[in-house]
């Protein structure tokens, strides 16, 4: 009895000594950032983008001297945080920058995943958020403080359907998701309802899903196989795709397979090796064909860390300067901190036109930008080509 | 009918992973009826070893600028692996098990998930974040037999998985080692007095159950050449169903119930949507498990039972 509680107390000890190692001086008065990103996890690629659009940012703004407001220049802080490419983490990441780090704005997370269960604590706390990334509409839904950085899967389903339509001419689809996840759940059903639309009920001929961290879908491609369709649509994160592939040529499939802006990480074709190439997939933007401040940033990040950003990467630089205009355009920080979030939500919501390097954006009631998609095809070097843009 | 062979090829390959690794957890079992809880995230290391072992031989090959046939690293990658992660299994068993042999079960058991997180934030550490991918050593051959399509790589992984469980069939039931470890999982109180160290006898199967668990590491990168720290979580628990279900210690009943989960799993996702894969090849498991309680080939012996 004595023993044990002696061990607690040791214990105790030792927690409370590091709690106090760990807080710091105070810092000086500065305007906080929050990044909500999976560092590590399933998409770690996805973090890194994040991670380092922002920092670029960042080192633009305090080489400035800081960001003016007012007249008045602030130094600017990011609180990075790993979401570890879990719901349940991003929510808490989000409740520890709300009410410990005293953030003045988030960006991030990015996939759906995250973003719809995170939307919802810092809507609650009246914090403003922009996910550069989540496409399902969930995430800004009926939140007047979640706002996001690119298209929605309402739209991009039917970009989809329509591109196989019109350059292929297919009439019966497969497609194979991950059923526990938020995005490619959502994204699949936006798909299935848009090709029935174009082709009339039941030309979604195998509709096959699995739960995340499964390596082995000779199942689910055997009865694509076999069910007749003539493309599979899988919209699917990187590692994903790579074993998706790869198993259908080895099970004999030699037809398309056609994917979604998860597909363009930086990573997909590493992992994947040739066995992508020729594949198509929609996204957000296209690194090879860029030109003026697109060009300027894919060019200063590839310099910087070595390879082309993937579109988290251009997202997350918009989301920033979107989140950079609008503390600007709200006028002064007063130091309230509940204030200036009211304050920051509301010039974010009058934003007209903002010039990102993946497409302009203003964002409607519900905080969604109405932007154009554009369709990539790998090609025979495993790069992201430009094919076509469609806009809404 | 083709459809059927190809489900059947498809399972006999993810059936190989739950029995390579199921045996680790029924060899432990046997001898010190814990279970090691750790065995899955064994499984992960080994992979990431095997990964790390072919990976230098190329560089070596290329540096010294002899060429190594793909295969030839292949069979040095699961040789040197085999030995490279034993040891990871001894030492597991001597830090994580051996303090704790008199302690409850329990105590035990958790000791298995404590040094599985370790083990995975350690890759995680060592590793990076990236997604690793496993070098393809051997060019991927299809064949396509009257509509069924079967590659080399997975004609390759079952044959290995099968000689290896043959080769430990062999060593169990013919040696005095494995005679030694028979008698252990029969009395581990008598046993010892007989003068056979019931340390030697944890520390071999330890080595023995994670040299398999690395050759199912290295498999697994063939077939599904995408490595991540947290690989052996999910892929551990479904091999500890097998074990479970092939009967507590037992090596055969831990083979066939592998291969017999592998089966259910694709054969569920055949027949039913596969978004109820899981659900419906569990009930399966669990139906199973009601009418016979100690699995296919185990046995009631609860007076040992000390969880």
């Amino acid at each position: 009895m004595k023993k044990g509680l002696i061990s607690i107390a040791v214990a105790c000890c030792l927690i409370f000594g590091l709690v106090l190692f760990a807080c710091g001086p105070e810092a000086p008065k500065t305007i906080k950032i929050g990044i909500n990103a999976p560092i590590t996890g399933d998409i770690p690629k996805v973090g890194e983008g994040t991670k380092f659009a922002a920092q670029m940012w960042l080192a633009d703004v305090n080489a400035a001297g800081g960001l003016d407001v007012g007249g008045k220049k602030y130094m600017v802080e990011l609180v990075i945080e790993d979401n570890e490419s879990k719901a349940e983490s991003a929510v808490k990441v989000n409740t520890k920058m709300i009410t410990e780090d005293d953030v003045l704005i988030i960006v991030g997370p990015q996939s759906s995943k995250q973003a719809v269960p995170a939307g919802e604590v810092a809507n609650n706390y009246s914090t403003p958020m922009i996910s550069p990334w989540s496409t399902n509409p969930k995430t800004t839904k009926d939140r007047p403080y979640v706002f996001r950085g690119c298209f929605l899967d309402p739209f991009q389903g039917p970009v989809v359907a329509k591109f196989i339509k019109k350059e292929f001419g297919f009439d019966k689809a497969a497609v194979l998701y991950d059923v526990a996840s938020d995005y490619p759940k959502g994204l699949a059903e936006f798909f299935k309802a848009a090709w029935e639309d174009l082709n009339g009920a039941g030309s979604v001929v195998a509709y096959e899903s699995f739960t995340t961290k499964d390596a082995d879908f000779s199942s689910q491609l055997t009865n694509i196989i076999n069910s007749g369709a003539q493309f599979i649509f899988s919209p699917q994160y990187y590692n994903e795709v790579a074993l998706i592939v790869q198993q259908a040529h080895q099970l004999g499939w030699d037809k398309p397979i056609v994917g979604s802006d998860s597909w363009g990480s930086a990573e997909t074709v590493q992992l994947c090796g040739k066995d992508c190439y020729g594949l198509f997939f929609s996204t957000h933007y296209a690194a090879a064909a860029a030109k003026g401040a697109t060009k300027e940033f894919i060019d200063r990040y590839n310099k910087e860390h070595g390879y082309v950003p993937d579109d988290v990467g251009a997202l997350t630089w918009d989301a920033m300067r979107i989140a950079q205009q609008a503390i600007k355009d709200c006028g002064t920080i007063t130091g309230d901190l509940k204030a200036d979030r009211q304050c920051v939500r509301d010039a974010l919501a009058q934003i007209k036109e903002f010039s990102g390097i993946t497409g302009n954006m203003t964002f409607n009631e519900d905080g969604d930008p109405a932007k154009c998609a554009v369709i990539v095809r790998i090609s025979d070097q495993g790069e992201f080509e430009f094919y076509e843009s469609v806009c809404p | 009918m083709a459809f059927f062979l190809q489900n059947l090829v498809n399972a006999l390959q993810w059936g190989s992973f739950y029995a390579l690794i199921a045996l680790g957890y029924s060899m432990v079992y046997s001898i010190l009826m814990l279970f090691n809880f750790a065995h899955g995230d064994i499984f992960m290391v080994g992979a990431y070893i095997g990964f790390g072992v072919a990976t230098g031989l190329m560089v070596l090959a290329s540096l010294w600028a002899f060429t190594l046939p793909g295969w030839l690293i292949l069979v040095l990658t699961i040789l040197l692996s085999m030995f490279l992660t034993s040891f990871l299994g001894m030492f597991v068993e001597r830090v994580g098990y051996r303090p704790l042999r008199e302690a409850p079960r329990a105590s035990a058991a958790i000791t298995g998930l404590m040094i599985g997180i370790i083990l995975e934030i350690l890759i995680l550490w060592g590793m990076g974040t990236q997604r690793v991918s496993f070098p393809s050593l051997i060019d991927t051959v299809t064949y396509n037999i009257g509509g069924v399509f079967i590659t080399n790589k997975k004609i390759m992984i079952v044959a290995i998985s099968l000689s290896f469980m043959l080769a430990l069939h062999l060593f169990i039931k013919k040696t005095r080692w494995g005679m030694a470890m028979r008698a252990m999982a029969f009395d581990y109180v008598v046993v010892p007095l007989m003068g056979v160290s019931i340390n030697h006898i944890a520390r071999m199967t330890f080595a023995i159950g994670s040299a398999l668990a690395a050759v199912a590491g290295i498999l697994f990168g063939v077939a599904y050449p995408v490595l991540d720290p947290y690989m052996g979580i999910i892929f551990g628990w479904k091999a500890f169903v097998a074990a479970i279900l092939g009967g507590r210690g037992s090596i055969m009943g831990a083979t066939l119930a592998g291969f017999l989960l592998g089966f259910i799993e694709i054969f569920v996702a055949m027949i039913f949507p596969s978004t109820l894969r899981d659900l419906i090849a569990y009930s399966i498991v669990l139906l199973i498990l009601v009418f016979r309680p100690y699995g296919f080939f185990g046995e009631p012996y609860s007076a040992k039972l000390r969880l």
